[in-house]
Formats: C-alpha cells, structure tokens, sequence
C-alpha cells in the first residue's frame, strides 16, 4: 500500500444547478489505498461530488483528477480506473447475475480472454460464485443485489472504488456482510464510501469526510475530528455519594473538571456525567478520591464521543458559520 | 439485452403475422385479376404498416428502460462514450429489424414448394425486385429505427416512447403522401414545396428501388436524417444522465 500516491484530487470544486450551489469550491485529496468516508445530511452535495469524480456531471468549476489524470479532460480514461455503486444501485431486472457481470466486463474494456477470471474473481469476493450467480436479479434480496452492485464496482479491479449508501435499507447481518467485504479491499483498492449509517463509517474507514451545505467541515480520522471537534471527555459514574459531596470531591482535584448532571438514585448510587477541558485520564484520580472519602463505586466509565457526535457538532458547527454573518467562512479543504 | 427482452419476441411475432397476411391477401389479388406488377413490388408496398407498429416495439424499451431503472447512469460510468451507447442500441434494433424482413424472403420458396405450376415463378420470384424492395427496406430502416431510438431516450416510460415513435413514424412515412392529396396544393405559392414533398415520399423511393432504379438521392435523404436523429440522442442522453 503506498501512501506516497494520490488517488483522488479535488481542488476547489463548484457545481450550481441555476442558483443553487451543490458543492462550493470544495478541496480534498485521498490516498492510495485508503477507504474513506464521505459523511452528510441529506442535500450536502455527497452524491454530487461522487457524480463528478465518476464523470456523470460537469463541474461549473475547480478541477477533479483520478490518480493523477483529470476527469473533465480524460473521462474515459478516469473511467477506466473508477468502479462505481450508484446510490439506489439500480440493476436489469431480467438478467443473471452472471449475465449481468459478463456484459458490464465487456463494457469497462476487460479484455476478453480476461474476462471469465475477473467475473469470477468479482463473485467469490461478494459471495455470489454458488446458486446465486445464475438466479435472475429481479428475483434476488436486497442485501444480494447490493452484492452484486458492489461485484460489478470491483470487476476487473479498479483503482479506485466509489460506493454511494452501499447499506443503505440492509438488515444488521447484510451490513455486517458488507463491511466485511468493504474490509477485504483494504489496502486493494481506494474506496470511498458515502452513508448515513455513521458506526458503519467509524468501523469501516480510515479516514472521514463530513460535508454540508455543499461545503467540507471536517476531515480526518476519527480520532483527531474527535479532538478536533470534541475536546472535552465525559465519565459516567455511578457512586454511592450526595451532589454536595461529590462536588468537594472534584473541586480538590487538579484537572478542571466540570459536573454536567446527575441521575436519580439506582438502590442508593447516584449517577453523575463530569466532564474534562481536554483529553486527560483521570479514572485514576477518580478511584483514589472516591475510595479516600469511602463512597462506595460501581461504575466509572469513559464515554468517547463516536462519530455521530462528531458529525452533529461539526454540520452545527458549519451551519452556525453558514447563518452568522459576522463570521467569515473558511474555504473547504480536506487533505487526507 | 434485445434479445432477452419479451417485447422483442412479441414484435417478431406481431410482425410475421402481419406479413403473412399481407403476403395473402396480394396473392390472392393476384390470382383474380391480370397485374402489370410484380407480386414483390405489390407485397412490399405494404411496408408502412409493419414498420408503424414494429420499430416502436422494438425501441421503446432501449433507452425508456435505462432510464427508469437508473442503469442509464452506470452505463456510462464506464468507458463508453453517450454515442458508443445510441448507436449500440440502434445496431441492436436494426439488425433484429433487418433479421425479421429477411425471413419475408421466404414467403416466395414456401409458396413455389406447395403450387408445382413453374410458369408463375418468374411472377412470384423476381430476385432483383426482392433484393431491391429489401435493399429499400433496409436504407429506410436506418431512419425508423433512429426515430424509435430518438423518442425512448425523451421519456422514463416505454409507452410514451412507443406512442410517440409511432406518431412521429406515421408523420413521416404519411405526411408527403396526405400533403400532395390536400386541395392546398393546388394554390400557386404551395406548387414550390411539391418537388420536396415529393423527394421525401418513401413510397416513391420503393417503387424506384423495387424497379431496379438505384437512386442516391434516398440514400443521402436516409443516412443523413439518421445521423441527425443519432446525433441528438446522443446530445440528449448525454444531458439527462
């Protein structure tokens, strides 16, 4: 996997439809062999930008480059290199699977003694190689036609894999599925994924893009958008100490420490929510307080903020900048 | 992707019951009265209508369907160009098109192995004037089927598409043919546009073809409003990815 190389390199991209700006001069750059998340509500111009990298739309302006070669100038040469899962993943009815995957070989240029290997190789790697290579696809379950959307993204192995909500309406065994198969192309291919489901982002990629209102908030990997986003670290406890007390307890330590709220009391433990400045483990600190003071403990838990959180604060983040004049906004660019 | 498509099969079967209904009922016309005319010449005649419900049937579905399952985008996600994609699909129609009056060259051998009579075969199988109303046929087909391409890319729906390959077919092989019979031409300023009208009837240019008269001019007239009709679907797909 050489991480030297540049997969995908997009400089300030902008596409209008009219008025509207779906994208507004957005910038990024992914790596070889990376996969990536491409993270937004609805509307923020995720599809609109995997549309342009796969050369479905002209950019009005700013330039897109797949390893190297810009798509407006060489399309079908970035196509080529790109193997792409539209976002309803639409499919012929009346075909085989085999079918289907032999026609789209001939189409992405695979030469024909090559053919049968990468069909079959396209299978086995979305399990699709036994029965389910000669069923007709309008008779298959969802969860097999996202299978086969992605076998034909990958047939022939391109460089880069583009995927638009490949989960999106699979059930938790089919999503697990899949991001076992999206795991297999780690290292393979450059994949870039674009979903709502966030824990399956968090768990599949190395690296995040969050974009809204057309514009890229955050990027990175989840560690530093969560330092980046969510300084401050929250614990859970559940002891057996009254508010006052427990307030005594953290104003003598030495982190700054902030008690957020507290829960009724469970068989006599009160459960309280404290909040660090920054990053720092104090469960430590927590134990020998509470145990020097005799409360009893049956719970001290470090909640790490996942990425819904981190994508709740940073699209609030840009909205507060987008709506509050005041505030000049930052141009969007991500260099992964 | 033709070839698996039951409309495909439906239209050959439509049309070879029409054709052998044509072929019938112009024998039987020829047997009851004297013809200075070759049977050929009279059966293909009939070409109009055939065409009018068989190149809707066999192009509504080819971009239409593309487009309504959204597999239009993938397929150009890949190298294909917007106009490898039209001109594949017109070559697909076209040649089952071609393939389904081939086998109207059948109908002379089937009739000559069932009627022993020899002297009625130089009537019944003319080779030039079959080669001629098929080499007709196949020149015109160019247009048709670039027609029925050209109105499935404009629409999601196959019967839209179907419906307005057919109007705009009948408009084309009818509007020359209506327009010289309308009282109007007889008005001095309107005799200017007689001669075009006529350059464009493709009754005209069977007659000539099944006659042995190779023009160019159908040639030109037939290639050219092909590629225009190409040319725009292709303009079209490309903008309705």
């Amino acid at each position: 996997m050489s991480q030297e190389k540049t997969a995908i390199q997009v400089t300030h991209l902008t596409k209008s439809f009219g008025q509207v700006k779906a994208i507004d001069s957005v910038s990024f750059a992914v790596q070889s062999g990376q996969i990536v998340g491409f993270l937004g509500p609805n509307g923020a111009g995720k599809s609109t930008t995997m549309r342009i990298l796969c050369g479905l739309l002209e950019a009005s302006s700013g330039e897109a480059k797949i390893c190297g070669i810009s798509v407006a100038s060489h399309p079908a040469e970035t196509k080529r290199r790109i193997g792409y899962m539209p976002e309803r993943n639409p499919l012929p009815e009346d075909m085989r699977v085999i079918e289907y995957l032999r026609y789209r070989a001939r189409l992405k240029e695979i030469p024909r003694k090559h053919i049968k290997p990468a069909v079959e190789e396209a299978m086995a790697l979305c399990d699709l190689n036994r029965k389910a290579s000669r069923r007709i696809i309008g008779t298959l379950s969802k969860g097999y036609r996202q299978r086969v959307g992605i076998a034909d993204a990958v047939l022939g192995s391109p460089e880069i894999i583009i995927m638009d909500e490949p989960t999106i309406g699979l059930d938790p065994h089919q999503i697990l599925g899949i991001r076992r198969l999206i795991n297999t192309l780690r290292g393979k291919m450059t994949v870039m994924i674009s979903s709502h489901i966030l824990p399956e982002i968090e768990m599949c990629c190395d690296r995040v893009i969050i974009i809204n209102h057309g514009r890229i908030v955050a990027h990175g990997s989840s560690a530093s958008l969560r330092k980046s986003f969510l300084p401050k670290t929250t614990y859970r406890l559940a002891v057996k100490a009254a508010s006052a007390e427990m307030e005594s307890i953290l104003t003598g330590m030495q982190e700054t420490l902030s008690l957020v709220s507290h829960q009724d009391d469970i068989d006599g433990y009160r459960k309280y929510f404290v909040e660090t400045s920054d990053d720092a483990d104090i469960v430590e600190f927590l134990i020998a307080k509470l145990t020097e003071r005799r409360c009893a403990i049956r719970e001290i838990a470090r909640l790490e903020p996942n990425l819904e959180d981190i994508f709740m604060a940073a699209t609030k983040r840009s909205w507060d900048e987008t709506h509050t004049p005041s505030i000049q906004p930052e141009t969007s660019t991500a260099d992964i | 992707m033709q070839l698996i498509a039951p409309a495909t099969y439906i239209a050959a079967t439509i049309f070879l019951v029409i054709m052998i209904f044509i072929y019938v009922l112009t024998l039987s016309d020829a047997s009851k009265t004297l013809q200075t005319t070759l049977l050929s010449e009279q059966f293909y005649k009939g070409f109009s209508v055939p065409v009018l419900f068989i190149v809707p049937l066999l192009t509504m579905k080819s971009i239409a369907e593309e487009r309504r399952l959204g597999t239009l985008e993938s397929l150009m996600t890949t190298p294909a160009s917007a106009f490898a994609v039209v001109l594949s699909k017109f070559l697909g129609a076209y040649t089952f098109y071609i393939a389904l009056w081939a086998i109207t060259l059948s109908f002379p051998y089937f009739v000559k192995s069932v009627l022993p009579a020899d002297d009625m075969m130089v009537y019944l199988l003319n080779g030039r004037s079959m080669l001629g109303s098929l080499m007709f046929i196949s020149i015109s087909g160019t247009l048709y089927i670039s027609i029925g391409i050209f109105t499935s890319c404009l629409t999601r729906s196959q019967l839209v598409a179907g419906m307005l390959s057919f109007l705009i077919l009948f408009f084309v092989l009818m509007m020359s043919f209506f327009v010289i019979k309308l009282p109007i031409m007889n008005f001095n300023a309107l005799s200017l546009v007689e001669e075009p009208l006529d350059y464009i009837r493709a009754f005209k240019h069977l007659e000539d073809f099944s006659r042995g008269m190779l023009d160019t001019r159908p040639f030109f007239l037939y290639l050219s409003t092909t590629l225009m009709f190409l040319g725009i679907t292709t303009l079209v797909v490309e903008a309705k990815v």
